[in-house]
């Protein structure tokens, strides 16, 4: 399997690895797929009062095309609103790493990231209006991710 | 002769179980028969046809050393590919009213299990037997699959995955006790392995000659004669090999294949030995490392061959980050088919770690060097690795990542 330039950049320089709290208030967290599948991608955004997101990070386990998948959102989705990156489409994912067919589960893995860290952070919002504390232990996160 | 892969363009090759180089002697060999010497061994007329029919007998019988057989038993193909399919689908087609079972094991390689597919397309049963966690097959559950209208049973020598060397004078003897042949597939045997078929209660077996540094595209089939092993031939034509498979003899291709296993013969004790010594030094430099496991018995394995897991690391991105490394993976992503290893899953492996496999093979070629700088690089990405791998996060913070309901896709 050849890879594209751009999928050997991202992963030869992984952008925004890394971990945030997955307790605070403003970080959503998503985590999607399966050890048996060869891909786990743990995606996180830290948004900001004005709602857009300050802050992306991931983890990921799979091959060189998932984490490049992983490393091109976290730029993607800084400084967008929980919205606009709600928009992001894995077909665009996969035409910026010209990805071949079979790694397109790749970019739509990273998309479902997205959309899991977003509706992460979404129901953490929802909980504190209602007056809950805004917490979460790590493994339920990941259960629910 | 050590010239070959010094180019540091080049990764370093640890894969000799895809393929081997074809060793310099061997290609020397080949060489005038592809331009001086080209004649049709088949032409009995004249002197061009009788140099390469004695070059061809010549290398029939180098290949039949190694394996102490007789040269009349040895009949050459294109590939252990094609001797697969002529012995199993040869032998059951030849065998079809004295019964339709046959017998495999789930480890075989995809042309035995391919063959076996088609045979049952065609009204045959196959019994596919699992092997034991250590890849071995166990000779009480093979004993037990055979029926009386068992025509074949085939199990291969050597695993190319993991390296195992099944018990075949055993496996051999139950299936004769019982009036079945027993083929087997020794492509990553040979040179490896002595084989003995004088006293290995064997009636079919496939070779290559690119897996034991000969050019690629010739392989041969091992027919008993005594007592004879008969065969359906697949491929009809103009009577070649006693009928049993037609088609003009690739001479040079022949003579490669004869001289590399005559060199193989020679060679082998102390080959096995350096090669096992660095197989060795490379399992000492990266046991320590936590949370690897070994696919495969270590002690009935071939020396070349080393399939290691590393958990919570992917095969295909650790491929990728040791570019200066070839090797090959269990993981899905290597080939168009999005599933782990069969081989791997068959040992009942979980798929995460199917999926976290490597296998080095090394070979002929390889120096210690070249495994202190493979050591060196695999610590390295590892490590890089395992910081970019979440579950590595959740292994440390004491998360069983089996207890997590994962979404699978």
């Amino acid at each position: 399997m050849s890879y594209s330039d751009k999928v050997i950049d991202h992963y030869e320089n992984p952008r925004n690895v890394g971990t945030l709290n997955t307790a605070d208030a403003d970080v959503g967290t998503g985590m999607v797929g399966a050890p048996a599948c060869g891909d786990v991608m743990r995606l996180q955004i830290k948004v900001g009062k004005d709602g857009r997101i300050d802050d992306a990070v991931f983890k990921t386990y799979g091959c060189g095309s998932a984490i490049a998948s992983s490393s091109l959102v976290t730029e993607w989705v800084k400084g967008k609103t929980l919205d606009q990156a709600m928009l992001i489409k894995n077909s665009e994912i996969a035409d910026e790493l010209a990805l071949p067919p079979v790694k397109i589960h790749c970019s739509v893995l990273a998309e479902d990231a997205i959309r899991a860290a977003i509706s992460d952070y979404r129901s953490k919002q929802e909980l504190a209006d209602a007056g809950y504390v805004a917490c979460q232990p790590t493994t339920s996160a990941i259960v629910a991710a | 002769m050590q010239t070959m892969l010094t180019n540091t363009e080049q990764p370093i090759y640890l894969d000799y179980s895809a393929t081997t180089p074809i060793d310099p002697r061997v290609a020397d060999k080949m060489i005038p028969y592809i331009t001086q010497h080209f004649g049709n061994p088949a032409s009995r007329s004249h002197a061009y046809g009788w140099r390469a029919d004695a070059a061809v007998e010549a290398a029939r019988a180098d290949v039949a050393a190694l394996v102490h057989a007789d040269p009349k038993e040895i009949v050459w193909t294109s590939g252990a590919t094609e001797s697969n399919n002529l012995a199993i689908k040869g032998a059951a087609h030849f065998h079809r009213k004295k019964g339709q079972h046959l017998i495999t094991v789930k480890t075989e390689h995809k042309a035995v299990l391919d063959s076996m597919r088609e045979l049952e397309r065609e009204g045959f049963e196959v019994t596919y037997l699992d092997p034991e966690p250590d890849g071995l097959v166990d000779a009480k559950k093979f004993a037990a699959a055979l029926r009386d209208d068992t025509v074949l049973a085939s199990v291969m020598y050597v695993n190319n995955e993991i390296g195992v060397i099944q018990d075949i004078a055993t496996l051999g003897a139950l299936c004769h006790a019982r009036g079945a042949l027993f083929h087997v597939d020794a492509a990553q045997a040979t040179g490896k392995v002595d084989i003995d078929l004088q006293r290995l209660p064997v009636d079919l077996m496939s070779f290559s000659a690119h897996k034991t540094y000969g050019p690629k595209g010739i392989g041969a089939l091992y027919v008993r004669r005594k007592p004879r092993a008969r065969i359906e031939p697949q491929m009809h034509g103009g009577g070649h090999e006693r009928g049993m498979r037609s088609g003009t003899l690739a001479t040079h291709q022949i003579v490669g294949m004869g001289e590399a296993f005559r060199i193989a013969r020679d060679e082998m004790p102390l080959e096995n030995a350096r090669i096992r010594r660095l197989r060795d030094k490379l399992l000492a430099g990266l046991r320590d490392i936590e949370e690897v496991y070994i696919n495969g018995d270590m002690d009935q394995r071939v020396p070349h061959n080393l399939n290691i897991s590393f958990n919570y690391v992917e095969g295909e991105s650790l491929m990728m980050a040791m570019k200066e490394l070839a090797v090959s993976s269990g993981s899905a992503c290597t080939s168009a088919s999005l599933e782990p290893s069969y081989v791997l899953r068959a040992l009942g492996r979980p798929d995460e770690l199917a999926h976290s496999s490597i296998r080095f093979t090394l070979g002929r070629y390889t120096t210690a060097g070249d495994i202190e700088f493979a050591v060196n690089i695999i610590r390295q990405k590892i490590q890089k690795l395992r910081a970019l791998s979440p579950l590595w996060d959740m292994y440390k913070a004491g998360v069983d990542i089996n207890s997590v309901k994962w979404a699978t896709h």
